[in-house]
């Protein structure tokens, strides 16, 4: 196998997994400010509803944080597990 | 890296293999196990031992939390939704012990648990509320409604598995990273943060599987919350 289709391919998936980690943290990091400030907000305004408020809080926070952990999982396996590379390796062993 | 915890086969007899996940699942099993027998081995109400003293705080306090989730009786559903939170804090707390891994940094173990919460949520709905009332639930509130309903279902399991596993994983991978580059103090800090994170994991888990839980419980009275 051409060994520059191995150089591309490793700039290429280098290259997506920092952007997938910079971009796809940015949307949802951006959201769970917003959330955590209406939060408090509310928080302030009826302390004595700040078990439940919490308990919400959290369930929305994981359901937003899941976007951050998707594009985490696509940028480990673009790094370490990237399915092109191993086959094109075992072409270029063939 | 540690990307792949069920590759390390530790030792084979036959087609079983016995890889480090494993291990290290029955190794959170036995402490779990341990703590539980030493700890109700002598009940007493007049002088309870300390450990029997902290058991039970833990336990009423989950059974609070599951309680105001659900709005009922929490007994039942204890079991289940409180072994979840105990085990992924459990195997959170235990990567402080030099070589191990938490079972839950691989895809496998979270997998596994978030499929017993999708196995438990109709399994406890059915038991509620008869099979035909569980699966009106899916035709609520029109039947073109069901395929939503079934997807809603396949992709919150899957993430449910995908945002364990990723926190988990990636907090090993953090630590592991940084003992390379500054291998003095931030490690150290890091496993601290590390420590409250997989606390947070833990209750994050167990709640969302105990909102499901009741999401499964309330399809078809009345209105749906």
């Amino acid at each position: 196998m051409n060994p520059d289709n191995l150089t591309l391919l490793a700039i290429a998936s280098v290259l997506a997994a920092g952007l997938t980690m910079s971009i796809g943290s940015i949307a949802t990091s951006l959201a769970e400010g917003r959330a955590i400030s209406e939060a408090l907000k509310a928080i302030a305004q009826q302390p004595d509803e700040a078990g439940p408020l919490t308990r919400t809080l959290f369930v929305g926070l994981a359901m937003i944080e899941s976007i951050a952990i998707y594009c985490l999982v696509v940028a480990l396996v673009l790094v370490f597990a990237n399915p092109f590379w191993t086959f094109l390796t075992r072409a270029g062993a063939d | 890296m540690e990307l792949h915890l069920d590759g390390s086969v530790l030792a084979r007899w036959g087609p079983f293999h016995l890889n480090s996940t494993l291990l290290m699942t029955w190794m959170v099993m036995l402490v779990l196990t341990l703590l539980a027998w030493a700890g109700t081995r002598r009940l007493s109400v007049d002088s309870p031992s300390r450990l029997q003293g902290a058991l039970e705080a833990l336990v009423g306090v989950l059974r609070q939390q599951v309680r105001e989730v659900l709005a009922c009786d929490p007994d039942p559903y204890l079991p289940f939704l409180g072994g979840l939170f105990l085990f992924i804090s459990t195997s959170a707390l235990l990567t402080l012990v030099p070589g191990f891994h938490a079972p839950t940094a691989s895809l496998s173990t979270t997998g596994a648990l978030a499929v017993c919460v999708l196995v438990a949520v109709p399994v406890y709905g059915i038991a509620r509320q008869g099979p035909w009332g569980y699966l009106r639930g899916y035709f609520r509130p029109n039947p073109l409604m069901f395929p939503f309903h079934v997807l809603g279902e396949a992709t919150r399991t899957l993430s449910l598995a995908v945002r364990l596993f990723g926190n988990m994983a990636s907090s090993a991978m953090i630590v592991g990273l940084l003992l390379s580059l500054a291998p003095l103090l931030f490690p150290v800090v890091m496993q601290i943060f590390e420590l409250l994170l997989g606390q947070v994991q833990a209750y994050i888990f167990a709640i969302l599987a105990t909102v499901y839980v009741a999401s499964g419980l309330r399809a078809h009275e009345g209105r749906p919350t």
